[in-house]
């Protein structure tokens, strides 16, 4: 080869696009190879074992029982809607855990930070045990150290005759609205709406005078005091209907599966363990000058935690505690093992198993795992963008 | 340039600003403020100065109750600071202070800065207390950047905002904790020029600082502390030029060279 | 007169602090009454370890039963732990099922496992590379013999079916480490590459598995492993959740990872160049030691979570050592409230030593490497 061109090739084989250019290439072709084979041992293994490859089977009847499902499920129910039930369960979990757990979570948190040594303690000793310990270990604890051992519906524990407490489950009395339930429930609305206004109108006073309103008091009464003073004057918002004992079983009431408890429970103290101390390092992130400029300027403690620390704190506070949440959501897949129906143990588990139809719904399993996560990612990267403290 | 004149038919501090009175003040067990006796006219301007540990922070600290001393008494106009919160509350609001990492809030604006405490605690209307820190920005010569966030400015800007946030509460004391010592020596001067101002018109000021030619300029007496105790005391320019106590020339030696 | 000018003529004595604001008394006043609101709470939380902690300490010690063939004892002396429950069955949860006669080649394994590990992390231990390379390359295969077993060798094989117990745990944690790690870094450098599909390819990667439960990761290797490889090739049971760990913990390390490679600073990168380094060169000599000595602490910690999150592997029939506990619970000769309770309080305490010991040295070695820092 005449060496001009020789040159021509090594420098051009020498020149970093290029390199970068064929790297990525070959680093495609490879991926892409895999997948390929991958695929196409897929296809030959399921046709092989008789597997379903399409989604057919979303149609099927799926013929187990759930027992329990927030939306209508029969015996007729096909695997798409037990595909919702599941995933319902799992919401479920999510919304009644989030708020227990960040409350919790923020007592602990700022316990930690108490002057009281007892107390900081206390703490202390509670988020490093929680925090070092499985939560599945957790969760078989309470579910069958301690749920599964409660009494046989017949021998219920109870408190007052209304609650029972044995080992299919807590019933509480169930709120069934009577006829005057409208005014209670216009009552409520009535004491939001009052108690916004009344925040807005104090609001516009302080800016226009500098005079300042009992604003909270005021609220907390409103939507505490109007509808129970609406339904003193108009009648029981709610008749109650208690569990009765029928046979082997208990009837009626609000039923809380032990199960649900079980994740319930476990979830919450574990995961405020974790909040704890995200709190606590959040405040603590906070510059002591901060609190002490405030003093200096004559703020007592509570305008000072509400005006400047708290509002700082919570910049730093939110992105790790949005984790913890999706946490919550990730973690409760844990239900397989205590039997909690939830969308990992319906859809990845019976419906696997009964349809073999491994490829499709581990893709849709994992699919709204992902929605879930990519959802919560830009919320809060919406967030992060708008509450960021402004720099140079 | 001393404004006050002493005489021996007349106390001159009648009508003081602040009285320290055998202060004591430990931690734990370390003795930080030895039999502090000192008292701040109105109008005066004290700088204090001394090595570093030697008490000057924790004494200013004590003025606003940041700091509690165990024993002795502090009056400052005229209030006893006891743990009584109202009390403390009291001083507080008319006792203004400038720290050396400046301290504004970083989540609110410039002017949200000035016009939080009279809004929440003076329980001024809102326009009132815009218009109010509108002028002292002004006074500062900040005022272009009332809407900028802290981080957003120099270090500087932000001493001379921090500044004008403390008088927005029109205080009638004002403490200053060593607050040129975090700026970059280019803006020293800023901030030193607006201090001066302030001095000119009255006010009265406990300065701890470094800055030996502000004292000269502005002071009407120059505190020196070590070791937790007051060494020596004097107008401006005998104590620089005739100091008496050899650890105040020992210190004025290694500081003035 | 007041003074104007004043000279000091003596020091002023050193007084001791007045009583109240130092001492004992003075602690107590200043951290446990300083207001009506905390005595309450002092007050109120000692009442309740007052009365709760002799309780738990009997029940562990002097209430509890030590030794017994059965569980009929523990049955009828409800008031205490069966600790003889666990001393019974501690070769099962050691080992699970293992035949009696290999078991020493587990206990080798782990002996060697252990020696390694200490070198590794013996912050003045000499020559630590040689260490590294050792744990990292050479351990695995020669655990994977011992375990397993091979006819070269002459030692039997033993099927991962009947593996069990405490080791397994350590097992997986320690291969989702030490398989993680590698594979962290390239998926770390890969997401900070300038290369658009390097890119793309490590973040799809590293978020699609943080988004998902580890144990949809599980089920997806256990379920869809076998069916995207040949028959001839397909996996062991135990090498399915194993997969599934590495790539889970590989996710959660490349993100650690990360965040070491950016605090390390833009100077290092630019004087390694500066220096004529190439990229492999620049990365293992200057800025990967650098970075992994940063995230150490970091990667401690994916450690504490990685053997918390090795008691998921019972999902996909893998027997770790909650589940060898939970068996055991079941053994009818030993069924019994407090047997179960005792199970699950004795693995809690077993779980709880390990993980807290690691997070002190991890807390420890994050300590050592802040003073090297400044």
């Amino acid at each position: 080869m005449d060496p001009a061109r020789g040159a021509k090739l090594s420098t051009w084989l020498n020149d970093q696009r290029v390199r970068a250019a064929i790297y990525q290439i070959l680093l495609t072709a490879f991926i892409a190879a895999v997948a390929a084979l991958a695929i196409y041992n897929a296809v030959i293994n399921m046709r092989a074992r008789g597997i379903p490859t399409g989604f057919g089977f979303w149609n099927e009847v799926a013929g187990f029982d759930i027992n329990l499902h927030l939306i209508r499920y029969t015996d007729l129910s096909t695997y798409g809607q037990a595909f919702w039930v599941g995933l319902f369960n799992t919401l479920l979990i999510a919304v009644i855990c989030v708020p227990l757990a960040t409350l919790l979570g923020f007592a602990i948190g700022v316990a930690r930070l108490s002057p009281n040594w007892l107390l900081s303690r206390l703490a202390f000793v509670y988020t490093s045990v929680l925090r070092n310990t499985p939560l599945l270990l957790l969760l078989l604890f309470w579910y069958n150290a301690v749920l599964k051992s409660l009494p046989s519906p017949r021998q219920s524990i109870s408190i007052g005759e209304v609650i029972f407490l044995n080992n299919r489950g807590l019933y509480l009395p169930m709120p069934v609205p009577t006829e005057q339930a409208v005014w209670f429930a216009g009552a409520v609305v009535t004491a939001l709406i009052v108690a916004a206004g009344f925040h807005g109108w104090a609001r516009w006073r302080q800016e226009r005078t500098g005079a300042q309103a009992p604003v909270s008091a005021v609220v907390v009464a409103m939507i505490i005091g109007l509808p129970m003073i609406v339904s003193a004057a108009a009648g029981a918002p709610f008749a109650f209907n208690i569990a009765k004992l029928s046979g082997f079983n208990l009837k009626g009431g609000l039923q809380i599966i032990p199960e649900l408890a079980a994740l319930v429970v476990g979830l919450v103290v574990f995961t405020a363990a974790f909040i704890a101390e995200i709190v606590r390092a959040g405040l603590l992130a906070v510059p002591v000058g901060q609190s002490e400029a405030a003093a200096a300027l004559g703020l007592h403690r509570g305008l000072m935690m509400k005006l400047i620390i708290i509002p700082q704190a919570m910049r730093l506070i939110t992105p790790p505690l949005t984790s913890q949440y999706l946490n919550i959501v990730k973690n409760s897949s844990l239900a397989v093992f205590i039997g909690y129906p939830d969308l990992v143990q319906i859809f990845a588990g019976t419906v696997l198993n009964q349809t073999q139809a491994a490829v499709q719904v581990m893709a849709i399993t994992m699919a709204v795992y992902l929605v879930i996560s990519l959802a919560v990612a830009l919320a809060l990267n919406f967030f992060n963008a708008r509450y960021a403290l402004k720099e140079r | 340039m001393s404004r006050i004149i002493a005489s021996p038919d007349r106390d001159p501090f009648a009508d003081a600003a602040i009285r320290f009175a055998g202060v004591h003040k430990w931690y734990g067990s370390f003795h930080v403020l030895k039999n502090i006796n000192l008292t701040v006219g109105r109008g005066e301007r004290i700088v204090i100065c001394g090595p570093s540990g030697s008490g000057k922070s924790t004494l200013i600290r004590c003025v606003n109750r940041l700091e509690q001393h165990q024993r002795g008494s502090i009056v400052v106009d005229g209030v006893e600071l006891t743990d009584d919160v109202i009390r403390i509350d009291e001083v507080r609001r008319d006792v203004g202070m400038v720290f050396q990492s400046f301290n504004l809030f970083p989540h609110l604006t410039i002017l949200e800065n000035c016009t939080l405490a009279p809004i929440w605690v003076r329980k001024m209307p809102r326009r009132d207390a815009d218009e109010l820190a509108i002028k002292l920005l002004t006074r500062v010569k900040i005022v272009d950047q009332a809407h900028k966030y802290p981080g957003q400015l120099s270090g500087g800007q932000q001493q001379r905002a921090a500044i004008a946030r403390a008088l927005c509460m029109t205080p009638r004391i004002m403490l200053f904790d060593e607050p040129t010592s975090s700026l970059d020596p280019e803006m020293v001067k800023e901030v030193l020029d607006t201090m001066t101002e302030l001095a000119q018109e009255g006010m009265t000021m406990i300065v701890v600082t470094h800055e030996m030619g502000f004292a000269r300029q502005v002071a009407d007496r120059v505190v020196f502390m070590d070791a937790g105790e007051i060494v020596e005391m004097n107008a401006p320019a005998p104590f620089f030029d005739h100091p008496q106590h050899v650890r105040t020339k020992l210190f004025l030696s290694q500081i003035l060279h | 007169m007041e003074l104007l000018a004043y000279v000091r003529e003596a020091p002023e004595p050193e007084d001791p602090p007045p009583t109240l604001t130092s001492g004992a008394l003075a602690w107590a006043r200043a951290n446990l009454f300083s207001s009506p609101g905390s005595s309450l709470i002092t007050i109120g939380f000692l009442a309740l370890i007052v009365y709760l902690l002799p309780q738990l300490a009997a029940w562990a010690t002097t209430r509890a039963v030590w030794s017994a063939t059965d569980g009929a004892v523990c049955r009828q002396d409800q008031d205490g732990a069966c600790w003889a429950f666990v001393i019974a069955k501690w070769d099962y949860l050691r080992f699970g099922s293992y035949p009696f006669a290999e078991r020493w080649r587990v206990n080798v394994a782990e002996a060697i496992g252990a020696v390694l590990i200490v070198w590794l992390l013996w912050t003045n231990a000499p020559r630590r590379a040689w260490g590294a390379l050792l744990f990292f390359v050479v351990y695995p295969v020669l655990a994977v013999i011992l375990l397993r077993g091979s006819s070269l060798l002459g030692l039997p094989i033993v099927d991962s079916l009947l593996w069990g117990g405490v080791f397994v745990s350590l097992l997986t944690a320690a291969v989702g480490i030490v398989f993680s790690l590698p594979l962290g870094v390239l998926l770390a450098l890969g997401r900070r590459s300038s290369l658009p599909i390097v890119r793309l390819m490590s973040v799809v990667f590293i978020e699609f598995v943080r988004g998902v439960p580890l144990i949809t990761i599980l089920f997806m290797a256990n379920n869809l492993l076998p069916l995207f490889l040949p028959e001839r090739w397909a996996p062991d049971r135990f090498l399915r959740p194993l997969a599934g760990i590495v790539m889970f913990s590989a996710a959660y390390m490349a993100e650690e990872v990360r965040g070491g490679l950016q605090s390390l600073g833009r100077g290092q990168y630019e004087a390694a160049l500066a220096l004529g380094l190439n990229y492999l060169r620049m990365m293992g000599l200057v800025i990967l030691p650098q970075a992994l000595t940063l995230v150490i602490p970091g990667i401690l910690n994916n450690f504490i979570g990685l053997f918390m999150d090795t008691t998921l592997i019972s999902a996909v029939g893998m027997t770790d050592f909650l589940e060898a506990m939970n068996n055991a619970i079941k053994d009818p000769v030993w069924a019994g409230p407090t047997i179960m309770v005792t199970g699950y309080v004795f693995a809690g305490i077993f779980y709880f030593s390990c993980c807290y010991g690691m997070a002190r040295y991890s807390a420890h070695v994050e300590r050592i490497l802040a003073k090297g820092r400044n």
